[in-house]
């Protein structure tokens, strides 16, 4: 290993620190009523607001499925048609900016801050 | 010629038993596309020992026999994906000549993940995606490390075998 190569390793590991923290010191300020939003080839298909237990069955374009299931403030998918199950696999989420997805159904599932501007927001 | 291709079956039957081992025991931390990337060692020994050209053909071989017996066309096409701009980034990293094997390897463990990131964000169209990137910058700097430290091994020792 040449002195470049440790100098390499330091900077990447030092920049993906910080973006990462930055990131996380960002969303913790801005985490107000968090929900879960759901996309379908790039298409916004529905939201659910992440203190409402919910399980919900999304069915894909090409005839897959995802099963999405919100309990204790987090969105995980449990269950899933896709051969690889890496949406399954993924921890839950429940952080903004964090996010589940599943190619080959094309989704994504993405934690946003809910806000009274945002006109899916569930109305009760 | 005869012994080339003796290296590059051998090379590419490695290859593809690296993958399968990854494959029966997946590394989940929870994140996707965080791994150590074992077969990644078998196309930086190509890449030293052969050539960009021979390091391509086995990167190719590896993906689409691997793709076709464990994965299904999606993880295929984010493999592709990866695996070339990773290789593109250590043929660069290379030749400029600025890195050991453990540098070429640490870049070549962040632009996989870059590779892939970019793939799946066109997928879904989702360019917010890119969030995990810092984590997968993360990921590939160690696995990298890890990956080139044993590369410089293996290639000190093949590199004389291979040439005389």
């Amino acid at each position: 290993m040449k002195k470049n190569d440790v100098i390499l390793i330091v900077v990447l590991l030092a920049a993906a620190l910080a973006v990462f923290g930055g990131i996380s010191l960002f969303s913790a300020k801005s985490g107000k009523d968090p929900e879960a939003v759901v996309y379908l080839d790039g298409e916004k298909q529905g939201s659910y607001p992440l203190n409402q237990d919910a399980s919900v069955k999304i069915q894909s374009a090409s005839g897959g499925y995802n099963i999405l299931e919100i309990r204790a403030g987090t969105a995980d998918i449990t269950e899933a048609s896709c051969p690889d199950k890496i949406c399954v696999n993924h921890r839950p989420v429940k952080n903004p900016g964090e996010s589940l997805v599943c190619l080959p159904n094309k989704l994504v599932v993405e934690i946003e801050n809910g806000g009274e501007a945002e006109v899916d927001g569930s109305v009760r | 010629m005869a012994k080339k291709a003796a290296y590059m079956g051998m090379f590419t039957a490695l290859a593809f038993v690296f993958s399968y081992l990854e494959f029966l025991i997946p590394i989940n931390l929870g994140i996707p596309g965080v791994k150590l990337g074992l077969a990644n060692l078998v196309t930086i020994v190509a890449l030293y020992t052969m050539g960009i050209k021979e390091a391509c053909m086995l990167a190719l071989a590896r993906i689409v026999l691997n793709s076709f017996t464990f994965g299904n066309p999606a993880a295929m096409l984010y493999s592709l994906a990866g695996g070339f701009l990773s290789l593109l980034a250590m043929a660069v990293a290379q030749k400029i000549k600025l890195f050991s094997v453990t540098g070429v390897s640490v870049l070549g463990g962040v632009f996989h993940n870059l590779g892939q990131i970019l793939a799946a964000a066109l997928v879904v169209e989702n360019a917010k995606l890119l969030y995990y990137f810092p984590v997968l910058v993360l990921s590939g700097t160690l696995a990298g490390t890890v990956i080139g430290i044993l590369a410089a091994m293996v290639i000190k020792r093949l590199d004389k075998q291979m040439h005389d």
